[in-house]
């Protein structure tokens, strides 16, 4: 009995958002373009930078420093600025990033030894991008210094204090990067975009599902079926699921396959925790959803959790680096769990006990909100 | 609801004109009440502002806090140990563990470290002889994070050996005078490199977008999907007047949240405001123009309350969050992705965001932005009044 019951509020279910030609478009073709433009665009690494360059020196170490800026691969383009007014507009209109500045004297004082100053200035509205391309900089001068010692033989006299750099003494460090040699961004971006995107599309699937049967006036007829609580919100449960688990599988195909980030871990383990995840997510989505009269509310609602369940996730800055009492808070977030999976599942071949310890906490976090949402629900019948 | 027929039927009695002005207050205030009355709106307009500013001011931070790593000591000379207690002592590191690098490798992969750093065999004697070379395993999962850890662990071998070389009055093989180029660096408009300072003025294109597209979206679908909005145009109200209706409420409402967001950042924040507020009140009503006319295309495409959610969600908050400049360098983009981006209205707005807050009044910079957003304002309202006119026919 409970078993044919349970199959008619599933297909139910499903029909309620398959239904609709244009919500099967929008929960399908969505998240595969948003892999290609949102995975690609989302990188930390700064490249292609526009710079200016306000050169007063003639001389050939300015002339070595600009060839070295220009070659890199970080910069794109090298504008050539005539006055310190071409300079600051150049800055204050956004042309380029940052302005090396050569004095008149600069070779002079390098090939005489008495070291030359580089002047930077940087748009420190673009604070952070402006320290990388700072730091690739100085990178860049102390190289050509160096070449600078080794074509001359002249002792450079010691003034100031001792600076230490990095071949200081012959000692040195050797870093090697485990899982990801390159330290390739798309590497990390890829597996972290299935945590975010099924969880997008399941808690909207979820958030929608009771608010939408509330504002349609459906509601009171579910509450005079026969139907138990525990049945509506199971079937509530299994689009979100199915939605959630469609996206991961075409990711799942698409990342190693177009992207050519390797899944080193066991399929098995991902889809296993992919699972509980779901099941958390769609608690999360249920609470939202109960909690609602209406589904403008409820996709409100499920938008104010979404957002620092993404942000706290570990996503957009590590979670390391957040404040204690707000990394509490990251630990209630399914996303922080499902994200140290996919990313361990895909570069780390994680083992299935690392994996069980981030399912574990999600099993917990599906089971409190549920139970909360059947507590809710069944207060609202009566 | 239905306060527009009473309107109408008054009318026989007075001049046209003032019948219109009256019908337009009328469903002005029809559509404010129902603003006012629904507690989402109100979580969107004035909680998401703070969740925003909250999250951004302490939760993204890139600025580093001491990162957990383990240290696998191989080798027992009194030069080894110092260097482990300079790694345990820094301000940089916390260390965790000190095994071999094949228990720690497990914790690496489990997340609970993000480096190791191993003293090799024979480092003490290295040392001695002028050498010493560490090894620095990262965690490539968190590129970012293993840049970090390199670099710093680096940063911590290299004042050691800085260190010990003063202690013991030995002379460096290297030398240890001035660099022969150096760089002095400057940072105009944020001195200090806050990273709120450029995160709160763009959350608050992230609020505007919020409330201009989605809420819009959503309110206007509705009307759609209930068929109230049939109804309106049945009435003698003209198609522009309606719009009007259902976009001033929404046009207040995200100017209201700016200034929210404007306070909390200066007072809360510490963010500065060089430029001034009535440069931050035309750049921001400018912006709301693309936002509710997209807002209203949606609603008018879809007619459909969900789908225009994940609409909203896909072609105005994520573009607006991820390919306006505003987290992520939009020249670093693969180039389709950065032509893609000229199609982003917050492209345009995130400079002029930063500029009036950090930097100050620059008409020369606003202005061909604000024509850039009016233009696409003018082209959404545009196509969402025909699709709208051939919905209804």
């Amino acid at each position: 009995m409970t078993g044919a019951r349970l199959k008619s509020i599933i297909i139910k279910e499903l029909w309620a958002i398959l239904r609709d030609p244009r919500t099967r478009i929008v929960l399908i073709v969505p998240p595969i373009l948003q892999l290609a433009i949102f995975g690609l665009a989302t990188t930390l690494e700064v490249k292609n930078m526009s710079l200016g360059v306000l050169n007063r020196d003639g001389g050939a170490w300015s002339q070595e420093v600009i060839e070295r800026v220009a070659g890199s691969p970080n910069v794109g383009r090298v504008i050539s600025l005539k006055s310190d007014d071409d300079a600051r507009n150049a800055i204050e209109r956004q042309r380029v990033i940052a302005v090396l500045r050569f004095d008149s004297d600069f070779s002079a004082k390098v090939s005489g030894g008495r070291g030359g100053t580089i002047g930077v200035v940087a748009d420190g509205r673009r604070s952070n991008a402006a320290q990388i391309v700072a730091s690739y900089l100085d990178q860049i001068a102390a190289s050509v210094g160096a070449s600078v010692s080794r074509r001359q033989v002249r002792p450079v006299a010691p003034s100031g204090p001792v600076v230490p750099t990095g071949d200081f003494l012959a000692g040195r460090s050797v870093v090697v990067n485990w899982f990801n040699r390159n330290l390739d961004y798309l590497w990390f971006t890829m597996p972290a975009l299935i945590a975010i995107m099924s969880a997008i599309s399941a808690m909207s699937v979820t958030a929608q599902s009771v608010a939408r049967e509330r504002e349609l006036g459906t509601y009171d007829q579910l509450m005079v079926s026969p139907l138990r609580v525990s049945e509506i919100l199971v079937g509530k449960m299994v689009p979100p699921v199915l939605v959630g688990a469609f996206i991961t599988t075409v990711y799942v195909i698409l990342i190693p396959w177009v992207f050519r980030v390797p899944l080193t871990g066991s399929i098995a383990l991902l889809y296993g925790a992919l699972v509980f995840y779901l099941l958390a997510l769609t608690g999360v989505g249920m609470l939202v959803s109960v909690l609602s009269a209406t589904q403008q509310q409820a996709f409100l609602g499920m938008f104010l959790v979404a957002i620092p369940l993404i942000l706290l996730s570990g996503y957009a800055s590590p979670v390391d680096n957040m404040p204690d009492w707000l990394q509490v808070i990251a630990h209630l977030d399914p996303a922080t769990y499902f994200l140290r999976v996919t990313e361990g599942v895909f570069l780390k071949s994680m083992s299935a006990r690392d994996v069980l310890d981030n399912c574990w906490p999600l099993a917990l976090i599906c089971v409190v909100t549920l139970s909360a949402s059947a507590l809710l629900f069944r207060s609202r019948m009566e | 609801m239905n306060t527009t027929g009473n309107v109408a039927d008054a009318g026989g009695t007075e001049t046209d004109a003032k019948v219109e002005v009256r019908r337009f207050l009328a469903l002005l205030t029809k559509e404010a009440r129902q603003i006012v009355r629904d507690p989402s709106t109100a979580l969107i307009a004035f909680v998401l502002p703070l969740l925003l500013l909250f999250l951004f001011g302490y939760g993204v931070n890139l600025d580093t806090a001491r990162t957990r790593i383990g240290i696998d000591p191989r080798d027992q000379s009194a030069a080894a140990a110092s260097l482990a207690h300079d790694f345990t002592s820094s301000r940089w590191f916390n260390v965790v563990d000190a095994r071999s690098t094949s228990v720690l490798g497990r914790e690496l992969v489990a997340g609970r470290i993000r480096g190791i750093v191993v003293i090799p065999d024979g480092f003490g004697r290295d040392v001695a002889h002028g050498g010493g070379t560490i090894q620095v395993i990262t965690d490539g999962s968190l590129p970012n994070m293993a840049g970090f850890v390199a670099a710093y662990a680096e940063g911590v071998r290299a004042n050691w050996a800085a260190q010990r070389v003063s202690e013991h009055g030995r002379a460096s093989i290297g030398s240890a005078g001035p660099p022969a180029i150096s760089l002095e660096h400057r940072y105009w408009f944020n001195p200090g490199l806050t990273s709120r300072f450029f995160l709160v003025p763009g959350s608050i294109a992230v609020v505007m977008t919020m409330i201009g597209t989605l809420l819009t979206a959503l309110v206007v679908a509705r009307e759609w999907e209930r068929g109230t909005l049939e109804g309106l145009m049945a009435t003698p109200i003209g198609m522009g007047e309606l719009i009007a209706t259902k976009v001033v409420p929404y046009f207040v409402l995200g100017l209201g949240s700016m200034t929210l967001c404007t306070l909390l950042g200066i007072f809360l924040f510490g963010v500065p405001l060089r430029g001034s507020p009535w440069a931050l009140l035309a750049i921001s009503a400018v912006f709301l123009s693309p936002a509710l006319g997209q807002g209203l295309l949606i609603s008018a495409a879809t007619r459909n309350q969900f789908v225009a959610s994940q609409v909203a969600l896909i072609t105005a908050f994520l573009p607006t969050m991820l390919l306006s400049g505003f987290l992520f360098e939009i020249p670093s983009m693969p180039a389709p992705i950065r032509l893609l981006t000229y199609l982003v209205p917050a492209r345009y707005m995130i400079p002029q965001l930063q500029t009036v807050f950090l930097a100050g009044d620059d008409w020369g910079l606003f202005l061909p932005n604000m024509g850039a957003l009016l233009g696409f304002g003018v082209l959404f309202f545009g196509i969402a009044i025909k699709v709208t006119r051939r919905r209804v026919a």
